[in-house]
């Protein structure tokens, strides 16, 4: 099962290396990580996609809640939840593709950032599920770069993950 | 007034009550050492190599529950003694090592000795930190020795550069730590002890099995009240060895890979288990999918991850074992319900048959001395009053089963990591805080090699410690596999060219034994533990070819032991209760 898990962590040096050693040293795995500083300049927020039993998902929130860094944490595919994804990508766009693939933006509800001559930059946000279709439908064209960010997500309503 | 940052360590450690720091000097350290020179307080115990400064520190700890601190150089100072913080993590023994780093502004210019100490120990350590600022020293400090020694307790470094030893600060030892992101749970869930106390008075076929968590919260005595109570049986894992006494009639000896064979039988076939301060490591449950198959398992732990890592558990209960067990034991006197006693009887019929195999037995007759037998004597000239640290092997393993501890914090041992070099060193620490109780390091002669070199230690400080080498000239362990598992191809497991232990103890100042018949060894221990102002290193020449048994092959269940071979098979049909 694949699982999102939030984590509050102290915004310190090696903080982010306790929970990526933790991974590597247990053999859990990480589809994706990110993670930034919250509006309290002192915490990160990091969002964590892994896959596992339920047993192994278990033992993740528990080795993470053992380190010393994590304040706190919530897995937010244990109840309704949003999550996103920020996806750039660069493709060629000449002749008859420039029109193509600013209809298919559109279509995605994505946005063009960047143009030259020759390429577009597209700019996409949505679901892993969203951003892999809109991949797969610029694959009319030439795709020269991809860059995702990797999912972030919060909980819908009053759930919330605060210290 | 202002102190400069290495006298703010020293005095941290004052302020804590610290009384021996173990450790080795560096550049990188010696602001800091200079700062001990003009104290008195906290006494510096030199060693021989990192290592051993953090197996003193464990030794230490381990004997008196107090923290072990460990202060080290930069660079191989530290990498020395990242495996004696390994030791201490796997066995959760509190410590704190503090030590030396290059100054901030060469950190990470691969300058001379520097390494990256926080990320080298990082999966070895409860935590760690590098001060950057000498204003956070004080605070720093006081939350390693806050972290190492609450919850469940581990090694804790704090990594301080060269420069912010020489900065100066105001010195404010804090007196308590608030930590957001950490708040060790104490007591268990009333209502999970309450669950657990109905399923444990249900019982027909109980087993109590404990560990390490017990001695280290100091629940012995509960302990005692429990099973006495409920008067079912009791197993300890080889951390939780003394945490119950071994000569009492409810204890069935240690368990798991070289348990008894009652102990290993009664955790096939319980129908309740109860599980306080232990890790169901796979040592002991060897093949999971074979252990304990009837049984509904209650796990007491103060470390959640600890709980349904490896089995699955029926009720979990997170919380300190003391606490623990003295609700349970409230909770018991409230209820109206008493043990099963018909279920009860029956259950000790069939666990008396199982020990009546006497999985213990070894060969008496022979004209060669058993291992077995030494540690039997010890035991008897020593009263089982004893320290008794070990190295890993089947030195350790006979200590395990032969020496019979009653009370906790007798046996010292590497018990997660399997540290060889660890029985020495480990001694220091017990004996400096123990000056006046006999220590006895129980070791093989591969293991006792591997840290000789604190035979100096032992010199300069006239530590009285009693080595008892067991030598049958082989790795015996790797042996015993070797001849189990691989058709006898004793591949390197042989020692070779060893030196003459005797006359090596001479060398370091000592005084040295060989001992080579089984009519000597009563002998030999009584004049050896009778030196009480010196160390003495008994090398006692041992049957190569003893094996230890019981044995759970890797791979196997509980019920499929293997037996000392003069001891007969044990009965196939069983019938449960």
């Amino acid at each position: 099962m694949r699982h999102i898990i939030s984590i509050l962590l102290e915004n310190e040096a090696g903080a982010l290396s306790r929970v990526a050693g933790l991974f590597s040293a247990r053999g859990y795995n990480i589809e994706s990580l990110t993670v930034a500083p919250t509006d309290d300049r002192t915490l990160s927020r990091m969002t964590i996609v892994t896959r596992g039993s339920e047993q192994i998902i278990e033992q993740i929130v528990k080795q993470l809640n053992k380190l010393v860094d994590v304040v706190k944490l919530q897995d937010l595919t244990e109840g309704a939840h949003i999550e996103r994804e920020l996806m750039l990508v660069k493709v060629k766009a000449v002749d008859a593709f420039r029109e193509e693939v600013k209809r298919l933006v559109d279509i995605f509800r994505g946005r063009i950032i960047d143009v030259t001559d020759s390429t577009y930059t597209l700019e996409l946000t949505g679901t892993v599920e969203k951003l892999d279709a809109f991949v797969k439908a610029l694959e009319v064209t030439d795709i020269i770069e991809v860059v995702r960010s990797g999912v972030t997500g919060i909980a819908r309503g009053d759930r919330a993950l605060t210290i | 007034m202002e102190l400069t940052g290495a006298d703010i360590v020293v005095r941290c450690l004052q302020d804590e009550g610290i009384e021996y720091i173990f450790g080795y000097p560096g550049g990188a350290a010696l602001h800091i050492y200079d700062a001990l020179y003009t104290q008195e307080k906290v006494k510096h115990i030199l060693v021989r190599h990192e290592q051993a400064a953090a197996h003193a520190a464990d030794g230490y700890a381990r004997a008196t529950g107090k923290p072990g601190v460990v202060l080290v150089t930069s660079g191989p100072g530290v990498t020395n003694a990242v495996t004696g913080i390994a030791t201490a993590y796997m066995d959760s023994i509190p410590m704190v090592v503090i030590s030396g780093q290059v100054p901030t502004h060469l950190i990470g210019d691969d300058a001379f000795q520097e390494v990256d100490a926080v990320g080298i120990t990082r999966p070895c350590v409860k935590h760690n930190f590098l001060v950057k600022d000498v204003k956070d020293l004080a605070s720093t400090i006081k939350k390693a020795f806050y972290v190492a020694t609450t919850g469940r307790p581990g090694p804790v470094l704090v990594d301080v550069p060269k420069d912010i030893t020489a900065h100066k600060t105001e010195y404010i030892y804090p007196k308590s730590v608030a930590m957001r992101s950490y708040a060790p749970v104490s007591k268990g869930h009333p209502k999970q002890v309450k669950r657990a106390l109905e399923i444990l008075l249900s019982a027909k076929r109980p087993m109590i099995y404990t560990g390490g968590g017990i001695i280290m919260a100091e629940a012995q005595s509960e302990l005692r009240e429990l099973v006495r109570t409920l008067g079912y049986p009791c197993t300890n894992t080889l951390m939780g060895l003394g945490s119950y006494p071994a000569d009492d009639p409810m204890f069935l000896g240690m368990l798991g890979m070289h348990g008894t064979y009652e102990a290993n039988m009664a955790m096939h076939d319980c129908d309740v288990m109860l599980a306080i301060g232990a890790r169901f490591d796979d040592r002991i449950t060897g093949d999971l999918a074979k252990f304990s198959p009837y049984s509904k398992i209650i796990h007491v732990d103060v470390d959640p991850s600890s709980i349904g890592k490896n089995v699955r558990v029926d009720v979990p209960i997170v919380g300190d074992a003391k606490s623990v067990v003295t609700e349970l034991l409230n909770q018991m006197k409230a209820a109206d319900r008493k043990p099963d006693e018909a279920a009860l009887k029956k259950w000790w019929k069939q666990i008396e048959e199982w020990r009546s195999i006497k999985s213990l037995e070894y060969d008496r007759t022979s004209e060669l001395i058993k291992p077995q037998f030494v540690l039997e004597k010890l035991h008897e000239v020593t009263a089982g009053d004893a320290y008794v640290t070990s190295d890993v092997g089947q030195h350790q393993m006979w200590a395990a089963q032969y020496y019979g501890f009653n009370q906790p914090r007798r046996w010292i041992n590497s018990g997660g990591l399997g540290t060889m070099g660890f029985g020495l060193p480990a001694a220091m620490g017990v004996q400096l805080a123990f000056p006046d109780s006999p220590v006895v390091c129980v070791t093989g002669e591969a293991s006792i090699i591997m840290c000789i070199q604190e035979l100096s230690t032992c010199r300069q400080y006239d530590l009285p410690i009693k080595i008892v080498n067991l030598n049958n000239r082989y790795m015996g362990m790797v042996r015993q596999w070797q001849e189990f598992f691989y058709d006898r191809r004793y591949s390197h497991s042989y020692m070779d060219a060893l030196p003459d232990f005797e006359a090596l103890a001479k060398a370091f100042g000592h005084s040295g034994m060989r001992i080579e018949k089984p009519g000597d060894v009563e002998g030999a221990l009584r004049e050896a533990l009778a030196m009480k102002d010196r160390l003495v290193f008994m090398d006692f020449i041992t049957d190569q070819t003893e094996n230890v048994y019981p044995m759970i092959a890797a791979g196997s269940g509980h019920n499929q032991m293997h037996l000392h071979p003069g001891t007969g098979e044990p009965p196939e049909e069983r019938e449960l209760a």
